[in-house]
């Protein structure tokens, strides 16, 4: 037992360490959109490799002990969670990633700062490292209703991106110029609200470690 | 196969019983030092006479024949005594043996009165305080040393029997199913240990249990029909092992 319990520790170690990796890169790069900080975003984007090379790593150890340990009941849970949280990690540092990316493979472009202002975007952003910092004090407490939060902050991501697409479209009928640009900073709140998604998808994956409690599709979560 | 180097070399191994009939099959493998090597199988597969070949005590059999050669580091065992093989080479078997009429602390030092080494009463101490520690057994005995080991559960008679073999500081360890015949708790226990052992020794199992294999070795041998079908490290056996034969044996589809 004494082994399952210390490549159980591992890997616990391993996801919180990607986790506020990834953490870093979702605050980086918001910053670096909110700043026009192009050193900011080329740091998220040179730190990208080290966050894939932990995936591959989380999910070698999950394998190995499910394949050498045949763990169940909330160690099986706890792996399974794991190899989900891991994925959806991972796909959060992508969008990170890709937010950096505006900033670097388009020198030019120029982000109308009252726009950013009135489609809310600081708020997105602090909601989204909100959601990020609170999953990871739910998993590493072992407390999922520190995660019942995310849920409310998902919610409240999905408006702000609504909202901000009237924005765009108008400020795109008035300035048909700028619309390359616009786009660029559109597709930032998509990722930010793709990267809401994945925090409550990470949500679900505590409350089923914990709990055992599935609320995959569950309409009750959300208020 | 992991970095740890070699310190049993097993080149062309054949043993039969009667002339017509292999057990072992042309064997050839290399057991890693400070790491536990699993030897797993269907019954009759030659698993328990290959770990016997290792030190000699196949030859307990009459009429048995062996081809092939076993070296220790660089020295080929059949080229030493068996004497001096079997103090570098113990086993451990799959029911606790400790000897019934010895106490415990005769139990421990008994390969030294057997094998006429007299030894001080301070330095049999030491043996018997040391080995005891070792396979933590020395806190549930220390006050019962000179009792017989019959009121011992069979984890600790098995434990006893792992202290007995290490009371001559081995290079290597055999286990034959130490603990199929021990319940959960015990079991548990003994894996525990043997995975405290493999800093200080080389340790070979043979076992049924492939649950144990996968839990507690480095290194996994599969057998069948005598033959060595992979050897491999036991991450890589139980992820993707590369014979059809072997995935079918762990995946409970054969044997």
């Amino acid at each position: 037992m004494r082994q399952l319990e210390q490549e159980l520790a591992s890997l616990r170690h391993d996801v919180i360490d990607m986790w506020k990796l990834v953490i870093s890169q979702v605050s980086n790069s918001g910053e670096a959109i909110l700043s026009f900080d192009k050193e900011l975003a080329q740091k998220v984007s040179m730190r990208e490799k080290k966050v894939d090379a932990y995936e591959l790593r989380i999910d070698n150890e999950c394998e190995n002990i499910i394949a050498l340990h045949q763990p169940v009941a909330i160690d099986l849970r706890f792996v399974l969670a794991v190899l989900k949280i891991n994925s959806n990690l991972e796909r959060i540092a992508d969008f990170a990633y890709g937010i950096s990316r505006v900033l670097i493979a388009n020198p030019t472009v120029i982000l109308d700062a009252e726009l950013i202002m009135n489609t809310n975007l600081r708020n997105m952003v602090e909601h989204v490292n909100k959601m990020l910092s609170q999953g990871l004090d739910a998993f590493e407490n072992e407390q999922p209703e520190l995660a019942t939060a995310i849920f409310n902050e998902d919610f409240q991501v999905d408006e702000i991106n609504k909202n901000a697409a009237h924005h765009f479209a108008d400020y795109i009928q008035k300035n048909p110029d700028r619309a390359f640009d616009c786009l660029q900073l559109f597709s930032t709140f998509r990722r930010l609200e793709r990267i809401g998604d994945h925090c409550s998808n990470i949500a679900e994956e505590i409350f089923f470690y914990i709990d055992a409690k599935v609320l995959k599709h569950s309409r009750k979560k959300k208020k | 196969m992991n970095t740890n180097p070699s310190i049993l070399s097993i080149e062309g191994l054949s043993i039969a019983y009667d002339k017509d009939k292999l057990a072992v099959k042309d064997v050839t493998a290399t057991i890693k030092k400070n790491a536990i090597t699993a030897i797993m199988g269907p019954s009759g597969c030659g698993k328990t006479t290959l770990l016997r070949a290792i030190n000699r005590m196949h030859e307990l059999y009459p009429n048995i024949s062996t081809q092939g050669k076993i070296k220790l580091y660089d020295e080929n065992i059949y080229d030493m005594s068996t004497i001096k093989l079997r103090r570098k080479v113990g086993m451990v078997f799959q029911r606790p043996n400790p000897f019934p009429t010895l106490s415990i602390y005769e139990n421990v030092i008994a390969g030294y009165k057997l094998n006429g080494i007299n030894l001080k009463r301070s330095e049999r101490d030491e043996i018997v305080e040391t080995s005891l520690k070792n396979v933590a057994l020395w806190e549930e005995v220390k006050n019962s040393l000179h009792k017989k080991g019959n009121f011992l559960s069979g984890g600790q008679q098995q434990r006893l029997c792992i202290a007995r073999t290490l009371a001559f500081k081995p290079d290597v360890i055999l286990l034959d199913e130490p603990t199929s015949a021990l319940d959960p708790i015990a079991t548990a226990k003994i894996e525990d240990l043997l995975v405290d052992l493999k800093k200080d020794y080389t340790i070979v199992l043979v076992t049924h249990n492939m649950s144990q294999a996968a839990r507690i070795s480095d290194n996994a041998m599969y057998m069948y029909l005598g033959e060595l079908i992979e050897y491999d490290e036991t991450t890589q056996m139980f992820t993707n092992p590369k014979h059809a034969s072997t995935q079918n044996y762990i995946t409970g589809r054969f044997g």
